[in-house]
């Protein structure tokens, strides 16, 4: 695996958060947009009014695609799918799909994370049973 | 604006392995000097569009690079990067240039070199225009994100894979007769379903390919024009610019490119023209769905109307308003950071019946450049004026 840039600190605190069950978005005390981190300023009406709240930990796949061709840090590990879900608070979040089997725009998923051959966190997002 | 376009010029797009971007922007600059009739000493500033140039060629500071290598070391010089909104971002930036006095002759133009590190190592260098942490480190490439616009886009409006491969045949055609398109050879519909898997619901003939070139427009302020004789009828009429969130899951819409929108609003307010009056367009084309949604971002079709254009056959040479007359990204190549400077070079042929796709008399041109997977958006409007 090729050495890439570091994983930033913003990131792997975000990744142990969602390990953790704790994962967080950013609301905004003055218009209500939703954002996700790293930001001080709403990337809506520009203050500085963000504050955290608590992410849930299911989302509902919004779109998706099988990858064929990637990029080194993936080299060999192809096929694979990433889904971009959306939660009930209004961020998107996107994940590599875990677990076996086809996944469909409606489908359930928990987010959680995974450990990439080079050590670096991985957001995944799991199918849950629909009477799950 | 009293901004005109002297000259224009594009090397082949395609594999120039024994090239490299000064040589190639060399190129370009000394046939777009001598289609302006303008030398290098004529040149007052260089605007020069490039992505990839410190990953592919381990160069940066490229706008002073370029300006020595075409015989204008003097001239003031920038490197714009909008990813592959660069050459679109360069174009504007140089309008503004002439259009506010600063300058009478100044060179806009960009190279990218991307044959020469191969397919995963491009497919990286092009990943740098997404999110790094929230796309990039997941695994979703730059066609994987347009993947995932493709799905969006076909689940609300009931389209289909054969919708959007009926952009890539018309595109393919049109490439046949440009003498500087990287394909010349007429695809199917059944070819591109059947074509190599990239990243579902898009196969290897849905996506662009990698390219190597370099386009150069030689702009010119109105009175400069007029004072040294030069025969320039094609004026930039209207330029918009706007910008989105970077990653697609911070966007409102999957399916939808406002920022185009936006940008689109702004030329078109600029140069007092409607959607209607749109004689022939180059679009930046990417990928089958981007031409789809560049579509609907321009006016030219409602949200989900916009697989019409080539299924219906509205955009094709012949059509109601020909896209992508030179073959688009599709056919003609796409080296990233020339591609809107490319779009002014063929638009300019147009609007000068010297195009070999020639429509009939155009006398409105509108090119929307695209950076990331909509996070940049450039759209100028030309016309003989």
């Amino acid at each position: 695996m090729p050495d890439g840039p570091a994983v930033p600190a913003w990131y792997t605190a975000l990744a142990d958060a969602v390990a953790a069950g704790e994962g967080t978005y950013l609301e905004c005390e003055s218009c209500g947009a939703v954002a996700l981190p790293p930001r001080t300023l709403c990337p809506s009406c520009g203050e500085s009014t963000l504050v955290e709240r608590p992410l849930s930990e299911t989302a509902t796949v919004a779109s998706f695609t099988e990858i064929h061709v990637t990029i080194p840090a993936f080299h060999g590990t192809t096929p694979y799918t990433v889904v971009v879900a959306a939660f009930d608070e209004g961020v998107r979040l996107t994940g590599r799909l875990r677990g076996e089997g086809p996944v469909a725009i409606g489908d359930a998923v928990a987010l959680g994370v995974a450990e990439r051959d080079d050590g670096r966190p991985l957001l995944t997002f799991e199918p849950v049973a629909a009477d799950g | 604006m009293p901004v005109r376009i002297a000259g224009v010029a594009s090397t082949e797009f395609g594999r120039h392995p024994d090239s490299s971007s000064r040589e190639l922007f060399s190129d370009a600059a000394t046939a777009a000097f001598e289609d302006a009739a303008v030398t290098a000493a004529d040149v007052d500033a260089l605007y020069f569009g490039n992505f990839m140039g410190d990953v592919v060629e381990n160069q940066g500071h490229m706008g002073a690079l370029m300006a020595d290598a075409v015989g204008a070391r003097e001239a003031a010089s920038v490197r714009v990067e909008s990813a592959c909104a660069s050459g679109g971002a360069a174009v504007r930036a140089a309008t503004h240039a002439v259009d506010a006095g600063v300058h009478d002759v100044v060179l806009v133009g960009g190279t990218e070199m991307m044959y020469t590190v191969g397919t995963e190592a491009i497919t990286d260098a092009l990943a740098n225009a997404a999110d790094n942490e929230y796309e990039n480190q997941v695994g979703l490439t730059f066609p994987g994100i347009y993947g995932v616009m493709a799905r969006a886009y076909m689940a609300e409006f009931d389209a289909t894979r054969e919708d959007l491969a009926a952009v890539s045949v018309k595109n393919h055609a049109n490439g046949v007769d440009n003498p500087i398109a990287q394909f010349h050879e007429e695809i199917t519909v059944d070819e591109v379903l059947e074509s190599k898997p990239i990243a579902s619901p898009l196969g290897l003939l849905d996506c662009c390919p990698i390219s190597d070139g370099a386009s150069v427009v030689v702009l010119v302020d109105d009175e400069y024009a007029r004072e040294a004789g030069l025969d320039a009828p094609v004026a930039i009429r209207g330029s918009g610019q706007s910008s989105d969130a970077i990653a697609l899951q911070d966007r409102a819409d999957l399916a939808r490119t406002p920022a185009a929108e936006r940008a689109a609003t702004e030329a078109y307010a600029g140069s007092g023209i409607e959607p209607t009056e749109i004689d022939v367009c180059e679009v930046h084309d990417c990928f089958t769905i981007a031409e789809i949604m560049a579509l609907e971002a321009l006016g030219l079709y409602e949200y989900g109307d916009g697989v019409r254009g080539a299924v219906e056959g509205e955009t094709a040479l012949d059509g109601r308003v020909p896209v992508n007359t030179s073959g688009g990204l599709l056919a003609k190549g796409h080296p990233v950071g020339v591609t809107g400077v490319e779009q002014i070079v063929e638009l300019t042929k147009q609007l000068e019946g010297r195009h070999p796709n020639q429509v009939a008399d155009p006398e409105v041109a509108v090119a929307h450049n695209v950076g990331g997977s909509g996070a940049s958006a450039v759209v100028h409007v030309l016309g003989r004026a």
